[in-house]
């Protein structure tokens, strides 16, 4: 398969070119190996589920995130500046009146911190020119179809700035407690490409 | 002149497609461009709006040409050369 070819072509250019910076000193022994386990062990949804499921059984905390999103992190031990750079976040939660989706038109901008490695659709050339323009049939593409008095608010993420969703907390939840919660949040969720 | 990466409202790609249980990587390589460009941005080499920028001037066929990490490694080894830390010729096998 000529997808194999490619990708064993480009797989001994990327090792020729860490074997060169290695031998002038720009990268250290092992030091790729550990930042891969680093990234590996970094991010994942779970961080922003547990942001959610707090939200939605604090509302103090859900206030000061919505306020201050990059405050408020520290009160669940996370942060976004675990990157090559500190970002600001902002978290926009949805209500019966107000749906939001996420996009990075320009690249691939994403809270890595708290939603993981983004996944390829929402870096493809389809998600990101389809989205700001109708994102009302691309959520229904994802399944979500929204009554059409919804307004639906497109975020841009770019090089400083990161978005969130806050999605509404699940009808009968009530008696669930913050772990439960946080268990029922998805990835697309988060994003804005899915209902809980 | 908006970049070919500028693709917000443009019509004509593909449908979108999801991967379900995608991985985070798709082949080894591709944790390596990832840990290498994080790498080089760490200590200085260039910084992560040169990288962005190394991507978005990639020639218009080639950016859409290219995978995800394909264009990474593209913007890694054009900031290379274009930095002095290897000639063109020196970063290809």
């Amino acid at each position: 398969m000529s997808e194999d070819h490619g990708s064993s072509l480009i797989s001994a250019r990327v090792r020729h070119v860490e074997a060169l910076l290695e031998a002038r000193g720009l990268l250290a022994d092992g030091e790729i190996d550990t930042r891969i386990d680093e990234f590996a062990a970094g991010g994942t949804p779970a961080n922003g589920a547990r942001v959610v499921a707090r939200a939605w059984v604090d509302a103090g905390f859900r206030e000061r995130l919505l306020a201050d999103a990059n405050a408020a992190l520290p009160e669940v031990g996370l942060s976004m500046a675990g990157g090559l750079q500190e970002q600001r976040l902002k978290v926009v939660a949805n209500d019966v009146d107000e749906h939001h989706v996420l996009v990075c038109t320009l690249c691939s901008c994403y809270p890595i911190a708290l939603l993981g490695p983004s996944p390829s659709w929402y870096k493809s050339e389809a998600y990101r020119s389809r989205v700001v323009r109708d994102p009302r049939s691309v959520l229904a593409e994802f399944g979500v179809t929204l009554p059409a008095d919804t307004r639906i608010s497109v975020w841009d993420a770019s090089a400083e700035s990161r978005y969130m969703v806050l999605p509404r907390r699940p009808e009968g939840t009530a008696a669930l407690e913050e772990a439960a919660l946080a268990a029922l949040v998805t990835r697309k969720g988060l994003i804005g490409t899915a209902l809980l | 002149m908006s970049r070919i990466n500028d693709v917000g409202g443009m019509a004509g790609f593909p449908p979108i497609v999801e991967e379900p249980d995608e991985p985070r990587f798709h082949a080894d390589w591709e944790a390596h461009v990832f840990a290498l460009n994080g790498a080089l941005i760490k200590r200085g080499v260039y910084d992560l709006d040169e990288f962005r920028d190394a991507q978005e001037r990639l020639p218009v066929a080639e950016y859409l040409g290219s995978s995800y990490y394909e264009r990474w490694f593209a913007a890694i080894t054009t900031l290379l050369a274009e930095k002095g830390i290897a000639t063109p010729a020196e970063l290809e096998p």
